[in-house]
Order: C-alpha cells, then structure tokens, then sequence
C-alpha cells in the first residue's frame, strides 16, 4: 500500500542529470506533487507526464512543485524530457533501484518498475493527499488539483 | 469521472438540442489519434442521426503539439463565420492526408481557403490570439473532468474509457437509457 496522508514523507536526494540532484528537503517550506510512473516514453500522445507538462501553470497557480519520478537513469530521462519538451525534473531512482519508490510503497517487485501513485506533500513535508492508480490507467490531473486546493484552504 | 462543466450554449454542439443522447469529445487537432477518430464519430452522426449531439472541446496538447493551438484558433476563426464544423472535418482531413506535421500558417490558409473562410479575418484572429482564451479553458475544463489524453469522450456526461472504434463508441452510445 503506498504512504498515506498524515505520514512524514520519506526524505530523499535523486539526480535529476548529468552532475546535478534534488533533496525533497532543499524543497522543506514549499508543496511538493510527486508523481511516479513507470516508464519513460509510453506510447501515447498527451501520455501522464505531457498531460502534467501542460497542467504546470495550473500546479504552479497553487504554489505546488511538480516532480516526475520512475526507475529510469538520467540519460533516458534527458532523452524522455526533450522529446516531450518537459518543463519539470524528473528524478532517476535508479541506484539502488526502486529504493524511495519502496519507502513510498509505490514499487512493483514483480516488474521491477515503479507504480504509477501521486503524492501531494505539504510545506512541512508531510503527506496530505495519495492515490494508486491501476498501471494502465493514466490518473491525469484533476486528483492532484483537488488536494491541492483542500490544502490551500487549510494553511 | 464527469464532465465539468457540463454542456451549454457555449459549446460548439452538432445536433439538435433534443438529442437523446450526448457525445463530447476533447481532441487536439495535431493528434493522429483524433484525426483517426473524426471518421468514426462521422459515421456515429449519421448512424445516429437526430438521437445524436455531438460536441467538440479543444484540448491542444501544446508541448509535442506546437500548431495544436493554432488549428484550434482557426476552427474558432471559423466559427465565428458560421463554419466551425466545415473547418473541424477540414482541419482533420489535412492531417490525414498530409500529415499532423504539416500544420503551420501556409497549411491553415488552404484549409481557411477550402472552406471559404474570409481569409484576412481568419489571419487576424489567429495573429491576435483573439479566441485563445477560450481553447485554454476548454483544456482546463477538460483537466479537471479527467482527461488524460486525446481523443477523451464523454457520453452523457461520463467519461467514456473503452476504446473508440465504430463499435465500441456505437454500443456504449446504444446502451445509453431511452
């Protein structure tokens, strides 16, 4: 089961390119969406991370930070971001593999890639929204909105 | 998941408003996959005939779409001389025939033109961006019904999640109360 709302997210560092990483705490004061996905490159036009891509504005109206996250090494991610033009990191947790995805609950043992599972987490780095979506289904955006605007009308 | 906000006048709707049954799709006209679909939902319009409304909401996806927008802003051009549907069916012809790359300002001046648009009208409401507040809404409605990708339809206002071949979109517009 993943990580739900009112836990302490796990903190973590994950490169995000070639020299480069990013710690959930250097976003410590700041909401954070993460989001966990299989695979780079799924075969679909407007796939989750293009949908997301078009939704910043919108993540951004909410002061949230988006970060993609999956099993891929930086160099697919790269690859994965200029193809789709992503405007967002994405993270590689991909040394030891799958290792935040099963702090989060959100790793597939039996394919060895992550689930496809959201979380919103608060300015102080605590969970307050999750959801698993079946693998196949991509979850779009409007779950994420939703918590998004409950937690603006909390703090 | 449901459609937000739900139908009006504001739509851009084929068939009347009697229909027995509602269609809505959210397409981004630089999508293989909704040039594909057009056909289909064609042949659901005349299957269908007046039991049918079918309403189309734009959800260009910009980022691996770069003239998603702009065919968006010419079928909005062009409903604003009364041929929305003429340019949609246009619009979508070119890209299976010439291909969805082929989209660009000399591209929407032969479609404008096949269609008999005033020209010059069309060139300026693309080039002031006049109607693209409008598409931007319809993508954001269109987020916050679950679309998570295009084609999305929605009958009667849920999301359709089957596949969208003649026969899979026809039974589940069939099976729709009477």
């Amino acid at each position: 089961m993943v990580l739900q709302s009112g836990i302490a997210a796990p903190d973590f560092t994950l490169p995000t390119g070639p020299g480069a990483s990013l710690g959930l705490s250097q976003l410590r004061g700041k909401i954070v969406v993460l989001a966990f996905y299989p695979a780079d490159f799924s075969p679909v036009c407007g796939d989750q991370m293009a949908l997301y891509n078009e939704t910043l504005s919108e993540f951004r109206r909410l002061d949230a930070n988006l970060l993609g996250i999956s099993v891929d090494g930086i160099w697919c991610h790269a690859a994965f971001a200029k193809a789709r033009n992503l405007h967002f990191p994405l993270l590689a947790d991909f040394e030891p593999k799958g290792a935040v995805a099963r702090a989060y609950g959100a790793y597939r043992e039996s394919d060895g890639v992550t689930e496809r599972a959201l979380f919103v987490i608060d300015r102080s780095s605590i969970i307050r929204w999750s959801y698993l979506s079946p693998i196949e289904v991509n979850p779009g955006a409007d779950g994420i909105l939703d918590a998004l605007e409950a937690l603006e009308k909390h703090t | 998941m449901t459609l937000k906000p739900p139908v009006s006048e504001h739509d851009h709707s084929a068939g009347g408003p009697n229909a027995r049954v509602t269609l809505v799709e959210y397409g981004d006209y630089q999508c293989p996959h909704c040039a594909a679909a057009e056909p289909v939902v064609r042949a659901l319009q005349k299957r269908f005939g007046s039991e049918l409304a079918f309403v189309f909401r734009n959800f260009p996806l910009q980022e691996i779409h770069p003239a998603a927008e702009g065919a968006a802003e010419l079928a909005e051009a062009a409903a604003a001389q009364g041929k929305f549907w003429e340019a949609h069916h246009a619009i979508f012809a070119w890209s299976r025939q010439h291909g969805p790359e082929s989209f660009g300002a000399e591209a929407f001046l032969a479609i404008a033109g096949s269609v008999h648009l005033d020209a010059v009208a069309v060139r300026d409401a693309i080039g002031e961006h006049r109607y693209l507040e409008r598409i931007r809404s319809d993508f954001t409605s269109g987020v916050r019904s679950g679309v998570n990708g295009t084609p999305t339809f929605f009958i009667d206002g849920r999301r359709h999640d089957g596949a969208f071949d003649e026969d899979t979109l026809g039974g589940a517009l069939a099976q729709t109360e009477r």
